[in-house]
């Protein structure tokens, strides 16, 4: 079965995956689960941390792993999407990690292969392990996520971590307030799931938050200028002095790759509230519980 | 050349009035009579019992991609689509390769459409030289070789100033302007309605006021200028609103929307189906409505296709990089059935009114009647006859259509050009 996105995963699907990814916390043991199986990493992107710990997932539990890259491909010879995946559907590999910079180009194959698909993260829609790990990493720090609030802040617009993870907080009962400029944050995402505010206030976002997860702002790669560059820091970076407003256990997440001094000062990125490379560290756990359940034994 | 006695349909020819159950006589292809009981002795008879008998429908926005990309669509092809869907008149936009701008490419369609084309084409010239938006095309010159009006479609005039020029030109020559409103400034990138739902699909957004802020410019140009002005395929509710606006002030100002632009909202595609993916988009459901109510009030003078053929290779692909545009010729009746008429928001009469006299009069086509002595077009259907639109068996080159597998009730039944039968669900008597 493919995990193409949070959305349509129901409550006990994501507490298993999540439960399970504790078992694969406490330890580096391999495991031969998936034993002579294949999983082919296909980024149409450049990712060094998502494809990483997609391949150390794999190999953890005993899986054969081959990463191809875009630009490695035959892509760049004309060939179309469907055409690549349907040779590496011929290939019989267990199951296809894909990353691709066009919402919605998992889900197409997804209707053309019948290989599970694994997406790990399709343009400005979802990023479903990421939302997973940011959850594990939140309920390591919390008993639950019910109540909680959490702000996530940036360029939301364009951001498939914030959505993903916009439909699993508020699939547990938690307050999600997306915070950032009216040009990066349309009106229509407090439509997206239940208990979901916006404010352009960064002070109003963080007021009494458990969590402030911040995204990566990528305004030289947008063909326009939806917000004065030179003024986004001052307004949506998080600092020191914006921690006193959450709560006092506050934990600062950030999927990476981090720009210092542009969504977030330093100091707060090295700062005790932050769990930036716990999130990284439980990248691998949740991977491992997502490849298990796409690619294991009962799978086939 | 036969002569043919169309009896017992319920015969619907809104410039004339009628809708009554009666005869047509057609005869050296043209409309002979049409009352109770006619007789003749040398007819063949056709028994339209049951059925609908109007004027040919006249579709003002169709591609038949001919020249320069007939793998996707081709005149005669496409011509024998339209004659499948009961379009006996169809006006196709000039975005060929090379760009119809010039009277010996409108030429080239009018023979190519005489000698191939089981129905009348007309060609519709560019507005600027290569639809590129800065030099007015030989549009004079054009409108000799046979051109029914100017337009830019898809690659919409950006500059108010070119398009001030443009309109009196049009003006001067008595054609009507078409444009396909879109400030590309506003839409640049966009995948889909901006709304909810492509937010929640992370698809970049073509908003609604793309379209409203060039219908607003172009009507207080087409007030300064006094030309005659028509909005393609209108999806957008304040730019209904904005026509009716236009019309209470007296303007020779027009518009046409797309079965698919009442019959869909864009919370009906499945994700990423890229047979959704068109141009302008599905807009959201309120402006559904808005068109709908457009169509009832009158602010809406025709249902034009937008048939718009892509091969499947090009559909094939990331959402993003698929090219807008469906085909429609074939099931245009059935949706317009479905949409409007069964449910009682629109009168049979409106309906054939919208596919034939209106269109035909806003491009000043002698079509779109059952007047004794135009030509014989006519088209018959009916009301009730379930059928499924299996998209394999379209007569078009292409395949793009959300509407495979849709169990539609009433349809096509046959299609006369000329007094000849151009197309016939039972397949007799073809020519």
């Amino acid at each position: 079965m493919s995990l193409l996105g949070i959305e349509d995963l129901g409550r006990p699907e994501i507490e298993a995956i999540l439960t399970r990814a504790k078992d694969f916390q406490a330890s580096t043991a391999k495991y031969d689960t998936l034993k002579n199986r294949l999983l082919v990493n296909l980024f149409f992107e450049n990712s060094t941390r998502t494809r990483t710990s997609f391949e150390i997932a794999a190999k953890r539990l005993g899986a054969d792993t081959i990463s191809i890259t875009a630009s490695a491909s035959s892509t760049s010879k004309g060939e179309s999407l469907v055409d690549t995946l349907n040779t590496l559907g011929a290939m019989r590999p267990h199951a296809i990690v894909m990353r691709h910079a066009a919402s919605g180009a998992p889900h197409f194959l997804a209707r053309y292969l019948p290989t599970p698909i694994i997406n790990a993260g399709d343009g400005t829609h979802e990023h479903p392990t990421q939302a997973l790990l940011d959850a594990r990493t939140i309920l390591d720090n919390r008993p639950s996520l019910e109540g909680l609030r959490v702000a996530i802040i940036g360029d939301i617009a364009h951001s498939r971590v914030a959505r993903s993870n916009v439909h699993l907080l508020s699939k547990f009962g938690a307050h999600v307030v997306l915070c950032g400029p009216a040009s990066l944050l349309p009106a229509q995402l407090a439509q997206l799931a239940p208990n979901v505010t916006l404010t352009y206030n960064i002070r109003e976002a963080i007021q009494d938050a458990d969590v402030i997860m911040m995204l990566r702002v990528q305004l030289e790669r947008q063909h326009e200028t939806p917000f004065p560059p030179g003024d986004y820091f001052k307004f949506y970076g998080l600092r020191l002095e914006h921690l006193q407003h959450a709560k006092p256990n506050v934990i600062v997440m950030h999927p990476g790759p981090i720009n210092r001094g542009r969504e977030i000062s330093s100091e707060v990125a090295d700062s005790n509230r932050s769990v930036i490379l716990n999130q990284v560290e439980n990248g691998i756990a949740v991977r491992m519980a997502v490849l298990e359940r796409v690619m294991g034994a009962s799978q086939q | 050349m036969r002569t043919w006695l169309i009896k017992n349909g319920r015969v619907l020819d809104p410039a004339n009035g009628i809708d009554a159950v009666a005869d047509v006589l057609l005869m050296d292809g043209k409309i002979a009579a049409v009352g109770p009981n006619l007789t003749a002795s040398n007819a063949l008879v056709f028994d339209a019992t049951g059925m609908v008998v109007a004027p040919g429908f006249v579709d003002m926005h169709v591609h038949f991609r001919e020249p320069g990309f007939e793998h996707s669509e081709s005149i005669e092809s496409g011509g024998k689509a339209a004659a499948a869907g009961g379009f006996t008149s169809v006006a196709c936009m000039p975005n060929t390769m090379p760009v119809n701008d010039s009277a010996t490419v409108t030429t080239y369609i009018v023979e190519r459409a005489r000698r191939l084309s089981p129905v009348n084409v007309y060609p519709i010239g560019a507005i600027t030289k290569g639809s590129a938006g800065e030099e007015l095309a030989a549009i004079g010159s054009m409108k000799q070789a046979g051109i029914v009006a100017i337009s830019d479609d898809g690659r919409p005039v950006m500059n108010a100033r070119v398009m001030r020029r443009a309109m009196e030109t049009a003006k001067s020559f008595g054609l009507p302007l078409i444009n396909h409103c879109e400030d590309l400034h506003l839409s640049a990138g966009g995948d889909m309605h901006e709304g909810f739902e492509s937010v929640r699909l992370g698809l970049r957004g073509i908003p609604g006021c793309s379209e409203d802020v060039m219908v607003a410019r172009d009507i207080l140009l087409a007030e300064v200028t006094g030309a005659q002005y028509h909005v393609a395929h209108i999806s957008a509710r304040h730019s209904v609103a904005m026509v009716n606006f236009a019309k209470q002030r007296g303007l020779k100002v027009t518009s046409e929307v797309t079965p698919h632009h009442f019959a869909l909202a864009d919370i009906d595609m499945p994700p990423y189906d890229s047979n959704y993916r068109m141009k302008p988009p599905l807009r959201g459901c309120i402006d559904v409505e808005g068109v709908t109510e457009g169509l009832v009030n009158g602010a809406i003078d025709a249902i034009a296709t937008d048939h718009a053929p892509h091969p499947g290779s090009e559909k094939m692909q990331e959402f993003e990089r698929c090219p807008f545009g469906i085909t429609g010729l074939e099931h245009a009746i059935s949706l317009s059935l479905e949409k409007l008429v069964h449910p009682g928001l629109i009168s049979l009469g409106r309906m054939v009114e919208l596919l034939t006299v209106n269109p035909a009069r806003i491009l000043n086509l002698p079509k779109g009647t059952l007047t004794p002595g135009a030509d014989a077009d006519v088209t018959i259907f009916d009301l009730d006859r379930k059928w499924t639109f299996d998209v394999n068996k379209s007569l078009s080159k292409s395949r793009n259509t959300p509407f495979h597998g849709h169990e539609f009730r009433g349809g096509q039944v046959a299609t006369m050009v000329n007094g000849r039968f151009v197309w016939r669900l039972d397949g007799l008597n073809l020519g």
